[in-house]
């Protein structure tokens, strides 16, 4: 009897019981002691004490706003820019790549093997006042056209703008565009292209009603999976933007290791992390709806 | 509903089907300026020595070899065969999904090789459905209407007619995966059928379905096409299937056309040892040829040198060939057989009740094995029990002959 209870009733949840300790141990508790230090005041030397003391909330906010705003800015262009990017080489790859389907991805997903922070490095190194990108728009006397268009600073630099920064986001998050789009085209079956040219359909025609339709879960899958690593990323600001184009993420990074202002940092976390969630959820309610999908199937 | 058929005359006309010999006539095809008056004698689909090969890494597979083969407007048309035997691409070269290696492919005497499917005047029905997931059944069932702009109220209209000949109105809002199997197989004709081709190409629509809802099915596909009047080409691997449906079909074996023929003549006179294996039970014998009498050849074997074989034309004494007769033509009795009578002695080896039938397997005296099957009359109780000696005993114009021996098959089942 025992043992049949333990069997049906029990035996699920032990079975959870390590995904749950996995959670509660690396993600709870870090949460619940971030939140307990967001409201400590203090200071590194004399330490924190609980007061909770929630205007450090208010005070972060109306510190770094800019930087927040900035950071879901510069996470919406580079999320748009990504999709644009990736959606061709993932229907590329789906459609064409054949018998080298791996091996195109494993080729997309190669400079990821290196370090984060020297591929960002190394952008710096190509984005440099004497790199080989400046180099090129001179040598086609792009500058000038640049500058019109605010691509480049007013000096003719690229290290230290917006547009480096955002480079640098697109080449490091382009691969999380990448795949949830070329999973989505990889499973439209070859049959319904042939379906749709059988119904007098042209190329065109069988992309806007039935590839690009059957693609916007996997759109809709990339744009999360991209735009919230963006919007908190500090790496790229930080070697590629300079002092004028800080991200929160750097902000966060700076009041943590350089002020040493855990309140503060904690409370910028939890400030970003609200404000995704709640982008999140409103683009999942707006967009994430069959309806919705229909609608821009239509 | 014959405002939905547009080539209905081609329907009433009296079936072309008995008459491949007529069909097959070359100077009723080339005339190109009869191409827009369906009804005239330019039959629908015509086939002029088409091969197909596929080149991979690992190889040429050659899928049809010089295929020729002519299709009447109206006509429902099956190509039968096993698996592999070239079926489906036959029909994806006619969609032009597949584009032949060699020959060309006439749609109303039209060369259409290199055409694309969007420009082909027929539809296909795929094996998998292939019915847009994203869209309703309305949508569906409107997406050729809708390329070829036709007016938004006429799509409605024709739309909403297709579906209620097809038996799915009031199902137009729901989406694909929400229908059984029938019902999404009824979507995917009715988008094909909604467009008016001037053929429908079916490539094994009802494989996926139950054994009762095919048989449901095939008898509405029947209607549908008698209603409509449209050819429609029939691609299965069921041979009842292909035997009840069909007005015309082929048995394609290795990429080639074993037979052409109506069911009837197919089941009854299968011209190759292929075709008679192929379709229904079939019992193949191999015997020498003693004398012939004109065209009737008689076989050394049988009791009493009663064993002849009609329309045995070609061969001469000394030769081995190959004859077939049907299980259900085949009758048991005690007696030797009467005069005029085929017979062969032989022992009962299994007896299978099948309900409106009996099935008799037998072992000749020489070692072949032949199956019976006799009908269950009311008062009858079995004919015979395992063990008996029987004699089997045939009509002679039963005996099909399906012409001499090809030395492999010699060792099989030979009689003598
Ligand atoms: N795209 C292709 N590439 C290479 N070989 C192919 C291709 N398509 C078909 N074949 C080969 O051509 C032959 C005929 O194939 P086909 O699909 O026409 O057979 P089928 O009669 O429809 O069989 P089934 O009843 O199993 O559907 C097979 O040997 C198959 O392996
Ligand atoms: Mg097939």
């Amino acid at each position: 009897m025992i043992s049949r209870i333990w069997r049906t009733r029990l035996a699920p949840y032990a079975l959870i019981l390590p995904g749950w300790l996995w959670l509660v141990i690396f993600f709870v508790v870090p949460t619940l002691s971030m939140l307990s230090v967001s409201t400590m005041t203090g200071n590194d030397l004399d330490g924190f004490k609980q007061t909770f003391h929630l205007s450090t909330y208010s005070d972060a906010w109306s510190e770094y706003h800019t930087q927040i705003v900035r950071s879901l800015v510069y996470g919406l262009i580079a999320t748009v820019l990504c999709l644009v990017i990736a959606y061709p080489v993932a229907y590329w790859i789906a459609f064409r790549g054949g018998r080298y389907k791996s091996s195109l991805l494993f080729l997309l997903l190669l400079p990821f093997f290196v370090s984060f922070v020297i591929r960002t490095q190394s952008w710096e190194f190509m984005l440099d006042d004497h790199g080989m990108v400046l180099g090129t728009l001179r040598t086609f006397h792009l500058v000038g056209v640049m500058k019109t268009l605010h691509l480049v600073s007013s000096s003719g630099t690229i290290l230290q703008t917006s547009t480096a920064v955002i480079g640098g986001l697109v080449y490091n998050f382009l691969p999380f565009t990448v795949l949830p789009i070329y999973v989505a085209l990889e499973r439209v079956e070859p049959s319904l292209l042939e379906a749709s040219s059988d119904l007098y359909a042209n190329k065109f025609h069988a992309f806007r009603k039935v590839v690009f339709p059957l693609s916007l879960p996997g759109i809709f899958a990339a744009v999360l999976l991209t735009f919230v690593p963006v919007a908190s990323d500090y790496v790229n600001a930080q070697i590629l933007g300079g002092t004028k184009n800080t991200m929160i993420g750097t902000a966060i990074e700076t009041e943590y290791f350089t002020n040493l202002n855990y309140p503060v940092a904690a409370a910028l976390s939890f400030i970003l992390m609200a404000v995704l969630l709640i982008g999140v959820f409103l683009y999942a309610r707006i967009l994430g709806t069959e309806d919705a999908l229909e609608m821009a199937a239509a | 509903m014959s405002e939905m058929t547009p080539y209905a005359d081609v329907a009433d006309s009296p079936s072309t089907a008995d008459s491949p010999s007529t069909a097959d006539d070359p100077s009723t095809a080339d005339d190109p300026s009869t191409v827009d008056h369906p009804g005239t004698a330019v039959p629908a689909i015509r086939l002029i020595g088409i091969a197909k090969r596929f080149v991979s890494r690992r190889g040429t597979v050659t899928a049809v070899e010089r295929v020729d083969l002519v299709i009447n407007e109206g006509e429902f048309f099956s190509l039968l065969g096993p698996s592999g035997c070239g079926k489906t691409t036959t029909l994806r070269m006619i969609g032009g999904f597949e584009e032949p290696t060699e020959g060309q492919i006439l749609l109303y005497g039209r060369d259409v090789v290199g055409v694309p499917p969007n420009h082909r005047d027929v539809n296909m029905v795929f094996q998998s459905y292939a019915l847009f997931p994203h869209m309703s059944v309305y949508d569906n069932v409107a997406f050729g209407l809708k390329r070829k702009s036709v007016p938004t109220a006429e799509i409605r209209q024709r739309v909403n007619e297709m579906l209620d000949l097809v038996q799915l109105d009031g199902k137009a809002d729901r989406r694909p995966r929400e229908l059984s199997g029938g019902q999404q197989q009824r979507v995917a004709l009715a988008r094909a059928l909604v467009n008016r081709p001037r053929a429908l190409l079916l490539d094994e629509p009802l494989a996926a379905l139950d054994l009762k809802l095919r048989q449901a099915m095939q008898i509405e596909l029947k209607r549908i096409q008698r209603e409509v009047g449209i050819t429609f080409v029939f691609v299965t691997h069921d041979q009842n299937e292909a035997l009840t449906m069909s007005d015309r079909l082929i048995v394609m074996n290795a990429g080639k056309i074993e037979q052409l023929a109506t069911p009837r003549d197919m089941y009854e006179r299968p011209a190759s040892r292929f075709v008679a294996g192929f379709i229904g039970t079939s019992n193949i014998l191999t015997g020498t040829v003693k004398t012939m009498d004109g065209t009737t050849a008689i076989l050394e074997t049988g009791v009493n040198e009663s064993l002849v074989v009609p329309e045995a034309t070609g061969l001469i004494a000394g030769q081995q060939l190959d004859l077939t007769v049907r299980p259900e033509k085949i009758v048991l009795s005690a007696e030797p057989p009467g005069p005029g009578l085929c017979g062969l002695r032989g022992r009962v080896m299994e007896v299978v009740y099948l309900g409106t039938s009996t099935q008799y397997a037998v072992k000749t005296a020489e070692g072949a094995d032949l199956l019976a099957f006799l009908q269950n009359a009311s008062d009858s109780s079995d004919v015979a029990a395992r063990g008996d000696d029987v004699y089997l005993t045939w009509r002679p114009e039963h005996s099909l002959c399906l012409g001499q021996t090809s030395g492999a098959q010699l060792d099989e089942e030979a009689v003598a």
